[in-house]
């Protein structure tokens, strides 16, 4: 890559990281006026979260499960598989139930955002709200972004419980430890801060996740092909940005 | 700057609504308006005529101030539109109606709720007059009775009737009018072509039709332009076009494949390409 093609590739890069953070500001400034109609907050919230619930409770069984054999047949070679309760608990809350929720999201509620508000502009149903002098982020984006971020810590705690119970029922109902040692292990050794960090990364996806689906979908080409390929950015950028803010969250917590 | 605008000599004494003057526009270098003028009178209806790609829509978006002319001035209401901000423009917009070409309404409410929208929205009236505004507006359109159909269920005529009565719910002064014929069946097109006239009519609201359906302008504008090469090729009446001896005006008006607009798209020789095409 040449000098000039290498400039030209950054400049774009911080281009687009100015438009998305203008868009952020722009966004938050509408999310104030946008809690005065708190029925499409709500809805959603039940767009974004209750229907992602399904596979958000589905994945955080079998990650529980997969948490519980693989914790088992490695603790078992130390002779300490009381601790089961502790690492599945852990992992859970702290790393997997917070990126494996924003990964999903990002592929239901995000994709399904983007394509929603992509659609509205291809239909010039936001030209229309803003010759009705109605501010479109107002309406359509601040209560979708609002929805997700609200919306992604709830799924996250719902992954992590339904997680604990996949991760008990391996362990305890299958592989036969005992069941008040792998509780109590896990009551003893969970501190609140270790909710709070996992609590404090979901959060932190959840706007990345909405702000990127809700941005890649008002900016999107107003085109069949344009709407697909702001659907397929959706998911790309919220993975990628997902793995890498993890990575900083948990340096930041050690 | 400005150039005097070809004003239709029969709605010369009515206030300006709407004034474009000396416009440019271009889109990725290429101009599509090079030195516009036009004037809107008001409680008139004028229709806007041209082929596809004249740049109709984005004369209705400059006058929307969706975007901004890069010379020249538009003028809506008296205000100069480079002049005004959001609030501003937000301000002038509660003056206007449009219908957008696919009706363009919001495909999560009902019909109901689509006409009731910019009421709730600008608007703290009791719900009982929310509701007896809208069922008169929807009455007015002849849809009263598909309140509750959601826009899926409508036909395209229907969608369009539907986003009329939107549009005229805030009783604005101006409506806008973006190809309102187009893909509608004989007797659709006949409702909105009533329609049109009606509102202009029965509300005075001054109206902006932009269309390249000549016969069925013919019969509603009371002044017509006629856009060609990003600037406006004719003005006057719907007769006074017809019996224009200009070629461009003569094509558009009669529909004649071939004319100053050449029915090939530049292109390199024809027998040459051919013969490229063959060589191995």
């Amino acid at each position: 890559m040449t000098t000039a093609t290498r400039d030209g590739v950054l400049l774009e890069g911080l281009r687009r990281l100015g438009a998305v953070v203008i868009f952020l500001v722009q966004l938050l400034m509408q999310c104030v006026p946008a809690l005065a109609r708190p029925r499409l907050i709500v809805y959603q919230i039940y767009n974004a979260g209750a229907r992602s619930l399904i596979i958000i409770m589905l994945s955080g069984l079998f990650v529980g499960m997969v948490l519980g054999l693989q914790g088992y047949d490695l603790l078992q070679r130390f002779g300490s598989v009381e601790a089961l309760g502790i690492a599945a608990a852990l992992g859970l809350l702290k790393e997997l139930a917070p990126v494996i929720t924003a990964l999903l999201f990002a592929g239901r509620a995000g994709t399904a955002l983007t394509s929603e508000i992509g659609l509205m502009r291809a239909t010039d149903q936001l030209t229309a709200m803003e010759i009705m002098a109605v501010n479109p982020l107002r309406y359509v984006a601040a209560p979708r972004f609002l929805g997700g971020v609200i919306a992604m810590p709830l799924l996250t705690a719902i992954f992590s419980i339904v997680g604990l119970y996949g991760a008990q029922l391996i362990g305890v109902q299958l592989m036969g430890v005992d069941r008040g040692v792998f509780w109590s292990q896990m009551q003893g050794a969970v501190g609140l801060h270790n909710i709070y960090e996992g609590v404090m990364k979901s959060v932190v996806f959840g706007v990345a996740c909405s702000l990127i689906a809700v941005h890649e979908g008002y900016h999107a080409e107003p085109t069949a092909a344009g709407v697909g390929m702001a659907t397929t950015r959706t998911v790309v950028a919220s993975s990628v940005l997902t793995l890498l803010l993890d990575y900083v969250l948990t340096a930041a917590f050690l | 700057m400005t150039s005097p605008a070809p004003t239709p000599a029969a709605a010369a004494t009515a206030e300006a609504v709407v004034e474009v003057r000396d416009v440019h526009y271009a889109v990725g270098g290429r101009p599509i308006f090079a030195g516009l003028d036009l004037t809107v009178r008001r409680g008139r209806i004028t229709a806007i005529m041209g082929p596809s790609g004249t740049g109709k829509t984005t004369l209705l978006r400059l006058i929307t101030a969706q975007i901004r002319a890069s010379r020249g001035q538009v003028r809506v209401f008296g205000q100069d539109l480079a002049t005004l901000g959001g609030r501003g423009i937000y301000a002038l917009r509660q003056r206007m109606g449009m219908l957008f070409q696919n009706g363009a309404l919001l495909t999560d409410l009902d019909v109901f709720e689509n006409v009731a929208f910019p009421v709730r929205e600008h608007t703290d009236l009791p719900e009982a007059l929310v509701r007896t505004l809208v069922l008169t507006k929807l009455q007015a359109v002849g849809l009263r009775g598909a309140a509750e159909l959601m826009p899926g269920e409508l036909s395209g005529g229907m969608a369009r009737r539907v986003a009329l009565a939107r549009a005229i719910v805030m009783d604005p002064e101006v409506l806008i009018y973006d190809e309102p014929f187009v893909g509608l069946d004989p007797i659709s097109l006949g409702v909105i072509q009533r329609l049109i006239k009606h509102m202009n009519a029965a509300l005075g609201i001054t109206s902006i039709v932009v269309s390249h359906d000549v016969q069925e302008l013919a019969t509603i504008a009371d002044d017509s332009y006629l856009l060609s090469g990003g600037r406006i090729a004719a003005a006057g009446t719907p007769a006074q076009l017809r019996a224009s001896d200009s070629p461009a005006v003569r094509q558009f008006m009669t529909g004649s494949p071939d004319g100053p607009v050449e029915f090939h798209y530049p292109a390199p020789d024809y027998a040459a390409q051919l013969l490229a095409a063959e060589e191995p």
